[in-house]
């Protein structure tokens, strides 16, 4: 059995609004979506145009940097619409289904009796391989990569997120396909990250380590760190748990099916559960008719609320997420709200009357409460990263621009995600996700 | 409360650039935001924040500092009623209310001058009003001597606020604690005035004394090879010294808050106490006069030791930022307070410059704590190669 990992730092942030275990299907959507912007790193050339029509697992684009990295659509229909940005960067490369005209069939195959260049084959051609991300500098993965191994976390502690144990349910055969699938990609392990009681704990052919500790301790970045930490010239992979299961079908059945399980969550949705989709589903088709009526404004977030992004009912569900979150806006002033008792106010600082309250769930808004400042307060941060990097000194660097500090501290080790915390409680209003992707790209620019 | 808001929304326009009332910018703005958390809410990043903000972080150190200031009013007018004699015939609220008189003349001087400078600043820099102020303009009047001048305070406060911290760049930026510049810059500037006898208890000149005052704190005493000073008194609070300074009991009630909110850093604090203890030990081993053989724990409540290791040494901007920093930090801050004070016959009180000279070397401990931890970090990160080869 598996080695339990204690992380004590961290924080369980109380947000109201958690998703009953309650699976409900919907219909299949007017149309999908798939976002080129999900996937840094990625810089797409597209394959198709307006109008093209599609089968399910047809390419839609490629990297023009690796050719063989292509996406392919999740659902067979028409080509209706390439919506670009700004310097006509693609944002969205919209499909609308049509007449059922099957799915391509990329051959079904048992993992094991294949080698690992036809595995990367399979996943290269039937558009999974982008669901592979590489650390450090949490991008899409490259097939030169050389991964020393493939770290899955199958938890995740952050606020309201879904829980895998319930929706992989039913679904070990394929995810266990899956694993088998990666394990043929790396010459090290497949990691495998469960928390306590977990149905993952049956799960073969992996190294499974249990962590337990509040958020983050569900990040797969600490769980490397914990594990394996990465070294300069190292790669390893992660994939998310439902992305497993994309290649366990693939390989069970040939064909791609992008069916997932998402939570759908937070104070302002009316029956918090889990509704079964597909990747790209629109934002207006998942939420209509499920967020409460209100005379203040709401947000709705594609993931969670440390660090999903911010969607409009005409948007579509991040790639990668598996989550919808509603709160309130909160765009109102507040008179003297910084001298306030705060019982209603979730804080991790204990300067609120909240903290002598344990155990209430908190409704929270998308207010700053308060302005940006500088650097003041310095041993915040270090609370909620339990892992061994000095968050504020790191984030100096950044900001320094100093790539030999930025290396030495650890720029490796992070991603936004393992640092939205300190965002979150951090009295000066810093955007320390910003800085962190900035330190990143540096690296990336820098050093390739 | 609406109309308040109504007028700086309207108001709000005619401060932007260009417009006419320009100038003002800051002034609207520092008082809206304090009025009102603004409705601003998130762009990038993280969708909710803490409810915290540096506004409420410097009003719990002002809420910690609150029972030194009253206790500072209250022993302002009992020294004076002491060494008048007419301590027993005179009522409670009567001893509050003289302190009360003296005390907040400099108070308000210090976060006249104080804000007032920091309002330029703001709109010279185009910044937005930072609260560091809040807590240092109360920092100022509790270290000060009750009989400074207030032309003093106002010049003391108007250096420390631009030569202690805008000068570096703002809240954040500075190197030393804003308030102990304002007390070093009279030190050195004023002796005569700022040392001495005289200056410690509010007296009327040519009123007429009890027989055995002399005015000394006891600090000065014990310097002067006498001891024998009432140890209540002094944990209490009941003795000659600067205003916020003298009761240990108030300054640990404010320690308590800090500590549970957690806003100041319990192990600076600690390891400050420890140094002090430590450094007091170690000159009673090797006492050759009075002052040497006063027993160490007694250090810790004379003077301005409680005081700085409570509020000044906890300051976050000037103090080491690596918790391995920190501790190295304030037991040094122990150690220097002691041996200046009792070392060196020039200066009878320590504290002062024993944490300006920490708040200098601050950032070189972090250097090499940093140091440290990368050379861990490389260490792990070729035995996790090794154990994977």
């Amino acid at each position: 059995m598996s080695k339990v990992i204690k992380l004590r730092k961290g924080l369980n942030i109380k947000l109201q609004g958690k998703a009953e275990e309650k699976l409900e299907t919907l219909p299949t959507p007017s149309t999908v979506a798939i976002k080129p912007t999900d996937f840094p790193g990625l810089i797409p050339k597209l394959s198709v145009k307006a109008g093209s029509e599609v089968k399910t697992g047809d390419a839609l684009f490629y990297d023009k940097y690796y050719p063989d990295v292509v996406l392919t659509a999740p659902m067979g229909g028409i080509v209706k619409s390439v919506n670009r940005g700004e310097r006509r960067r693609i944002l969205e490369i919209v499909i609308e289904p049509g007449a059922d005209k099957g799915a391509v069939d990329f051959g079904s195959a048992d993992p094991a009796s294949l080698n690992s260049d036809e595995v990367k084959n399979k996943l290269l051609k039937s558009g999974l391989w982008p669901f592979l991300r590489r650390r450090p500098y949490g991008i899409t993965a490259s097939p030169a990569d050389k991964p020393k191994a493939i770290f899955i976390s199958t938890f995740d502690t952050s606020p309201l997120a879904p829980n895998y144990n319930f929706i992989l349910e039913g679904q070990l055969k394929s995810f266990q396909t899956g694993v088998n699938a990666l394990a043929k990609l790396t010459e090290g392990k497949v990691h495998l990250g469960v928390n306590k009681g977990s149905i993952f704990n049956s799960v073969k052919n992996v190294e499974i380590n249990e962590f337990e500790g509040p958020h983050p301790a569900g990040n797969v970045g600490v769980q490397i760190h914990h594990v394996a930490p990465i070294a300069k010239g190292e790669v390893v992979w992660t994939i998310n748990v439902q992305d497993v299961l994309f290649i366990g079908r693939l390989f069970e059945t040939g064909k791609v099916d992008f069916t997932k399980t998402i939570a759908m969550s937070g104070s302002e949705i009316k029956k918090p559960q889990y509704y079964k989709t597909i990747i790209g589903a629109p934002v207006s088709e998942l939420t209509d008719g499920k967020i409460t009526d209100t005379d203040y404004k709401q947000r709705i977030i594609s993931g969670n609320v440390l660090t999903g992004e911010k969607v409009k009912r005409e948007n579509y569900l991040g790639f990668f997420d598996s989550q919808i979150t509603v709160i309130p806006e909160g765009d109102e002033y507040e008179f003297l709200g910084w001298a306030s008792l705060g019982v209603k106010k979730f804080s991790a600082s204990k300067t609120f009357m909240s903290s002598l309250l344990p155990n209430k769930q908190y409704k929270m808004n998308a207010n700053l409460h308060g302005g940006e400042r500088a650097f003041v307060l310095t041993d915040q941060y270090d609370k909620v990263v339990p892992m061994d990097v000095l968050p504020v000194i790191l984030l100096k660097a950044i900001l320094a621009n100093d790539i030999d500090k930025m290396e030495q501290l650890g720029i490796y080790e992070i991603v936004e995600e393992d640092f939205a915390l300190c965002e979150y409680i951090c009295t000066s209003k810093i955007k320390v996700q910003d800085i962190v992707r900035s330190g990143i790209d540096t690296m990336i620019k820098e050093l390739g | 409360m609406k109309f308040i808001r109504d007028f700086f929304e309207r108001t709000e326009p005619l401060v932007q650039k260009g417009e006419k009332y320009h100038w003002l910018h800051s002034v609207h703005d520092g008082f809206f935001t304090f009025l009102y958390v603004p409705k601003n809410t998130a762009r990038s990043g993280t969708h909710i924040h803490d409810y915290i903000d540096l506004k409420r972080t410097m009003s719990v150190v002002v809420l910690a500092l609150v029972p030194a200031l009253l206790f500072g009013m209250y022993n302002t007018g009992y020294q004076h009623f002491r060494v008048l004699g007419e301590l027993d015939t005179t009522a409670f609220f009567e001893i509050f209310f003289y302190g009360l008189l003296k005390v907040l003349p400099i108070v308000i001087v210090s976060y006249g001058v104080g804000l007032g400078l920091e309002f330029v600043f703001a709109q010279l820099r185009g910044h937005e009003i930072n609260e560091g102020f809040l807590v240092s303009g109360m920092l100022i009047p509790l270290i000060m001597p009750i009989e400074t001048p207030l032309w003093m305070i106002g010049v003391a406060t108007a250096f420390a606020v631009v030569f202690g911290k805008e000068v570096f760049g703002g809240t954040g930026m500075n190197i030393w604690n804003p308030a102990l510049v304002a007390r070093a810059f009279l030190f050195f500037a004023y002796p005569a005035q700022m040392s001495g006898n005289s200056v410690w208890v509010s007296l009327k000149e040519g009123a007429q004394t009890i027989d055995s005052f002399t005015g000394a704190t006891p600090m000065a005493e014990a310097a002067a090879g006498n001891t024998d000073f009432s140890v209540s008194d002094a944990f209490l609070g009941f003795i000659p010294g600067s205003i916020g300074e003298t009761s240990t009991l108030a300054i640990l009630i404010g320690a308590v808050i800090l500590i549970i909110t957690g806003i100041g850093n319990w192990k600076i604090m600690l390891s400050t106490v420890l140094g002090g203890v430590v450094m007091g030990a170690i000159l009673n081993l090797f006492a050759v006069n009075a002052y040497m053989a006063l027993p160490f724990w007694e250090h810790l409540i004379i003077g301005g030791f409680a005081f700085g290791a409570v509020f000044m040494a906890t300051d976050p901007v000037s103090a080491s930022q690596t918790q391995r920093g920190k501790w190295i930090y304030g037991f040094l801050i122990g150690v220097l307070a002691i041996l200046i004070r009792v070392v060196n016959p020039a200066y009878p009180e320590g504290m002062m410059l024993a944490i300006l000279i920490m708040n200098t070397f601050a950032p070189l401990i972090d250097h090499y704590v940093v140091q440290g931890h990368i050379k861990r970090r490389l260490k792990r990160a070729s035995v996790a190669q090794r154990t994977a080869a």
